[in-house]
């Protein structure tokens, strides 16, 4: 799974939803694969007004990814910073969480990750 | 035509084999009635990647053929791809032919995000995916099955054998879908007001004992839509005629 999904993804027990603490979900024992595609500035400059920043900031800095500035860049930063852009390219499109587990913030449930694949899927007690 | 992604290293013992109903919405979604619809929702360089989500990818060959051909059907390839299936084989078979098929056309391809094993939609933030495509366990049965609890942690890790009741529950799973054969696919669209951004839209299959004509009234009248808006649902592709009735269809359903 890119590491792009986590932007998209929340705790799936149903009570932690309205907390805002539930998103992003923390990695835990992450074991990371990169895989080698090519730059697409375009891309990156269309996909950023749809992520959510903050939550993509924290992935970063948990995954052991350079500090992303506060706030999103704009079309002239990206174009200008080489480096930002690169860094951005690295995180979104290259980097695939293999190994390891994803953490709710609210319950603390601990989504195991195998071979690439989450699982989702809720003990009884928790559906 | 579009060629139809490899499903060869597919378990087929362990996952829902392609059969009518997934080719059926191969040729839908890149029918010349579909693709100029997809191409203006989702305008390329104005706005940004639409995120398709498959509900129940089994091998992966929907997906597969969305993500490798995402720029005749979207008239873009900066598409991002996602799937989510109950059965963990699905979850392997789907990423191996979504990549396997965006690898084997890289001019066109969109981006595979990767496949989680989840419950529906239960684990994705609201209104995020753009474009839903679900082939649900449609045949109506006496009783709607529950994953065996050993399958719920992967059901690889016990020497890697799978028993042959649990083989027979997978299949069962992925076709038997409890009374009218509505039961699951009720819950994916009580969920569409939540799960799909307000752009977006769903593709749904059908057969003749789902009654589709109630189906799509029910959604026309669901009150969620937003302000001013409104459910729409129509019909945009059909197979096999079965004593004068469609056997199978796909629904379209958005907002307007």
């Amino acid at each position: 799974m890119k590491v792009l999904t986590l932007n998209f993804l929340t705790c799936a027990v149903k009570s932690c939803k309205s907390s805002s603490d539930s998103f992003p979900l923390h990695p835990k024992d992450a074991e990371l694969a990169s895989d080698d595609v090519e730059v697409n500035p375009q891309l990156l400059i269309n996909l950023l007004p749809r992520l959510d920043w903050k939550a993509l900031k924290t992935t970063s800095t948990e995954l052991g990814f350079p500090q992303l500035p506060d706030s999103p860049p704009t079309i002239e930063d990206l174009q200008s910073d080489e480096k930002l852009l690169k860094d951005l390219h690295s995180l979104l499109m290259e980097t695939n969480l293999m190994e390891g587990k994803l953490v709710c913030g609210v319950c603390g449930h601990e989504y195991a990750v195998r071979e690439g694949i989450p699982n989702f899927l809720l003990p009884s007690h928790l559906v | 035509m579009l060629p139809t992604p490899t499903t060869s290293h597919v378990p087929y013992s362990l996952v829902y084999e392609p059969a009518e109903d997934s080719f059926l919405l191969l040729d839908t979604l890149s029918s010349p009635s579909q693709t100029p619809f997809l191409s203006s929702l989702f305008p390329p360089a104005t706005t940004p990647p639409p995120l398709i989500l498959e509900i129940g990818p089994g091998s992966g060959v929907v997906l597969a053929f969305l993500t490798a051909h995402a720029l005749p059907i979207f008239s873009r390839s900066d598409i991002l791809t996602l799937g989510i299936d109950i059965n963990s084989f699905a979850c392997s078979s789907t990423t191996t032919t979504s990549l396997l098929a965006a690898s084997s056309h890289p001019t066109t391809s969109g981006h595979f995000l990767g496949c989680l094993q989840g419950d529906l939609t239960g684990c994705l933030r609201s209104k995020q995916v753009d474009v839903l495509v679900f082939n649900p366990p449609y045949v109506p049965t006496e009783e709607l099955p529950t994953l065996p609890a050993t399958l719920r942690e992967g059901g690889k890790e016990k020497g890697g054998k799978v028993t042959f009741e649990d083989e027979s529950k997978l299949l069962e799973l992925s076709y038997a879908g409890g009374k009218d054969g509505m039961e699951t696919t009720d819950r994916v669209i009580d969920s569409l007001g939540e799960v799909l951004s307000d752009r977006g839209v769903a593709y749904l299959l059908l057969c003749a004992g789902n009654k589709p004509e109630e189906v799509k009234q029910r959604i026309r009248g669901m009150g969620n839509a937003g302000e001013g808006r409104q459910w729409k649902a129509e019909t945009v592709g059909t197979s096999g005629r079965q004593a004068g009735w469609e056997k199978l269809q796909i629904v379209r359903i958005w907002r307007e």
